[in-house]
């Protein structure tokens, strides 16, 4: 029998108001792909972070190749053979990727690293440029640059912390080769996620986690999804309820929509031509950074250089409107940053509310009115009780829920108000599947009441359940609609390169 | 005629470097993310300290010393406060260089009457001897030479040396610099203190080469154009140094003016060299893509290393 490579033995961590990790035991083998399951909030990230020596665990032993180590700090970690790919990657924007990658390594020179990163990327077809500055990198190819790093430490055991949760279907087909590959080399791999079917494709083992204990150690190939879900959220995940479409009016029209890029690194939009109709749910897909941004913050009036008359909403041309005019005449956006851009981060929901929503303020509801505090917190606990957001209150400050809790109560926010038009981009990114399930529900039903819905999301299993039609973008371009029945995966896959015009030639009027 | 282009000129190299001392310096410290607005304090500790050595001991470089020690030390203090007890970087700094102003008149009041030694002559032999270029740019303190020294390491140093890396990375994202396994807060220690050395340094240089007396607040306002020429230069030390030459070239063609009976009121002119200096700085880093190239993106935010 070989030794483990990595044995976790009671491993549990408590923080003030949450124990993280209560008495974890995991055991993963030389070679060995294993995934950790859980949702978000379920403590993986504390483990890892444990294994990594960022953080202490209050009790429990860790073996690494059958000795007991205690891991005071990521460098003790790496210099032990651990390597990590972290969700929220570690890269700084301004430096070279050479530059990072050598900050990561011991004492080498600039060539000598620039040198391994090329035959690193050539040995695993990993293809980056050493000399590029990493903010004119696509998300992808920083995950390339952080795996890369971590492999240059020649690891024993690779952590991936929610590696495709920023991928296009056919980037993580990549990803899965080369850690297909270095399974093959002997090296181990955790893998961290909530995606089933990407564990049960990968994966040779797997540990669920639920609220910080274990449920279930199993081999993820025999297991079924709506098993291993049972195992990860104590229920069969909610089926969604689909009733037909039954598209009204015509809500909003984008014609000739074409916006020259504001930021050094943004997009040109292109004669973007677009509808959405009352009552349907209308999605965009596309590789990030293909102009989704740049057109919802047209969309949004976050970016009020629109053309004259390019986007309406009913009649109206609103193409010089800001959001706060656009929101009076019933267009509710989401954005795909929540902290920041969705929410204020050391505000509280409560206020939070204030954002876009002007219930709570007494007449006048502009700059004059004042804040009615005692109804703008129970509006918030209407939300809170709703949306079944775990959060400790009207009062706690927006940073402190889970992502997924933030989302729901974002998300939550736009629906309450009755929108006659809903933009939601990302609707469910990093949110776990029980949130995820629930959103899309409710934006199921609010479509089902006769709202005009636009979701913009890079999930393409999330456009294919929730849309009754499809564009797809890319290159600042985009396709011609497809209603859904038609849509498969290929199909759309090859759009999102920009290939429409050769599979519909009568509707090629992009040149 | 031309010679008084000449004492222009090395005038201008003279007060440039009192600048540009405490600029490289607070760039180090901006660089690494902390912002310490106690320059003014520090250099006004620094010049009495270095004043009174001088006069204690009749020694240049122990006066050097007594104002590094006296800048890195108010710097230490600082560090101390805003690195480990997350106390807030732009009030305490305030905070310092009120302490310091403050401190250095008290500490002054036995000091403004007294003398130093005259100061001998730095002319470098044969180069000082040629014409007009003599005069102009070989008859200054060592300092005034190393000063520029310094500069061009300072660009080797954090452009193409791994620790110069490792300090942009502190002021860029600490929180990855931390996961990466640096000692964050140490770092950032280090470059504070060193902001601070280099800080004394100025003040020492002005109160003992610069004009060699002792007057409460002469530092005036130095350590301030010191931390604006940083932000201005767009953190590039090439840039601060010529800022820095700039505005006191500028200082001294105002003196000149006025000294010539310029139909000008002098406050006009006194405006003259924050005017120009804003103007040709403003000029060459209103590129917004260079700025976000530039900045360091953590600078002036607390870090809490573990959260």
């Amino acid at each position: 029998m070989t030794t483990p490579r990595l044995e976790l033995k009671g491993i549990t961590k408590a923080f003030p108001d949450v124990v993280a990790n209560s008495d974890v035991s995991l055991t993963v083998m030389p070679g060995e792909t294993h995934a950790v399951l859980g949702e978000n909030g379920a403590g993986k990230s504390t483990l890892m972070k444990v294994i990594y020596g960022s953080l202490m665990p209050d009790a429990g032993q860790i073996l690494l190749n059958g000795q007991v180590m205690r891991i005071r700090n990521p460098k003790e970690a790496r210099a032990n053979g651990i390597g990590m790919v972290f969700q929220h990657f570690n890269l700084f924007d301004t430096m070279t990727v050479a530059e990072n990658v050598w900050l990561g390594l011991a004492r080498t020179s600039l060539e000598q690293v620039t040198a391994s990163i090329v035959a690193k990327a050539t040995e695993y077809g990993l293809d980056i440029d050493p000399r590029r500055a990493v903010h004119t990198l696509s998300v992808g190819e920083r995950q390339r640059v952080e795996i890369i790093r971590a492999l240059l430490t020649r690891p024993e055991l690779l952590i991936l912390d929610e590696p495709t949760s920023v991928l296009t279907p056919q980037a993580v087909e990549k990803l899965f080769l080369v850690l297909r590959k270095l399974a093959s080399e002997g090296c181990s791999i955790l893998y961290i996620s909530h995606k089933l079917h990407e564990i049960r494709e990968l994966c040779t083992a797997c540990t669920v986690l639920r609220a910080g204990k274990v449920t279930g150690v199993c081999n993820p190939k025999e297991e079924s999804n709506a098993s291993l879900s049972r195992m990860m959220i104590g229920a069969e995940p909610p089926l969604l309820e689909h009733h037909e479409c039954q598209a009204g009016s015509t809500t909003m029209v984008v014609r000739n929509l074409s916006l020259e890029r504001d930021d050094q690194f943004g997009v040109d939009l292109q004669e973007i031509n677009l509808s959405v109709c009352a009552g349907e749910i209308v999605g965009i897909a596309g590789v990030s950074g293909n102009g989704q941004k740049e057109l919802l913050y047209a969309l949004s009036g976050e970016d009020t250089r629109s053309p004259h008359g390019s986007i309406r909403i009913g009649e109206v041309d609103v193409s010089a409107l800001d959001p706060g005019e656009r929101r009076r005449m019933g267009l509710h956006f989401v954005p795909e940053e929540r902290l920041g851009r969705g929410a204020v981060p050391t505000l509280s929901l409560a206020q939070n509310l204030l954002l876009t929503r002007t219930e709570s303020i007494s007449i006048p509801r502009c700059a004059g009115g004042w804040i009615r505090v005692k109804a703008l917190a129970n509006h918030a606990e209407r939300l809170i009780d709703r949306f079944h957001i775990k959060a400790g209150g009207p009062n706690s400050v927006a940073r402190s829920l889970s992502g997924g809790n933030l989302q729901k109560y974002i998300v939550a926010r736009e629906i309450d108000a009755n929108p006659k038009l809903l933009i939601v981009s990302q609707p469910t990114w990093g949110v776990d599947v029980g949130a995820a399930a629930q959103i899309r529900g409710e934006i199921l039903r609010l479509r089902d009441e006769g709202c005009a819905v636009l979701v913009v999301s890079e999930e393409l299993d999330e456009l294919f359940e929730v849309c009754d039609r499809m564009y797809v973008i890319a290159r600042g371009k985009l396709s011609p609609s497809i209603p859904i029945a038609e849509a498969t995966v290929e199909k759309i896959g090859e759009w999102m390169s920009g290939l429409w015009d050769r599979s519909v030639p009568g509707e090629a009027r992009h040149a | 005629m031309m010679d008084s282009y000449a004492l222009l000129i090395a005038a201008t190299l003279n007060a440039g470097t009192v600048l540009a001392i405490a600029s490289l310096g607070l760039l180090i410290n901006e660089k690494a993310g902390i912002v310490n607005l106690g320059a003014e304090g520090m250099m006004l500790c620094a010049a009495i300290a270095g004043f009174a050595a001088v006069v204690h001991t009749g020694s240049d470089t122990m006066g050097f010393l007594a104002g590094i020690a006296a800048g890195a030390f108010m710097a230490a203090i600082f560090g101390g406060l805003v690195i480990w007890l997350n106390t807030n970087q732009y009030a305490t700094g305030l905070a310092l260089t009120l302490f310091g102003s403050g401190f250095s008149a008290f500490a002054g009041i036995a000091y403004v009457q007294a003398q130093i030694p005259e100061r001998p002559n730095f002319a470098l032999p044969y180069l000082s001897d040629i014409p007009l270029v003599g005069p102009a740019l070989f008859r200054q303190h060592p300092l005034v030479y190393l000063t520029v020294a310094f500069a061009l390491v300072l660009i080797w140093f954090l452009y193409r040396t791994r620790s110069g890396l490792i300090l942009r990375s502190v002021g860029e994202s600490p929180e990855s610099a931390h996961a990466l396994g640096y000692a964050v807060r140490w770092i950032r220690m280090g470059a504070v203190v060193m902001g601070g050395a280099l800080c004394g340094l100025a003040g020492a240089y002005l109160s003992i080469i610069y004009t060699p007396l002792w007057v409460e607040g002469m530092v005036a306002g130095k350590g301030w154009i010191a931390l604006a020429l940083t932000t201005f230069a767009t953190w590039r030390p090439a840039r601060v140094l010529l800022g820095a030459y700039l505005f006191g070239g500028v200082t001294m063609l105002q003196f000149h003016l006025q000294g010539v009976g310029v139909e000008l009121p002098s406050q006009v002119l006194s405006m003259l060299p924050y005017l120009a200096t804003i103007f040709v700085l403003a000029l060459i880093s209103r590129n917004p893509r260079w700025i976000r190239i530039n900045i360091p993106a953590a600078m002036g935010k607390p870090f809490h290393p573990g959260s």
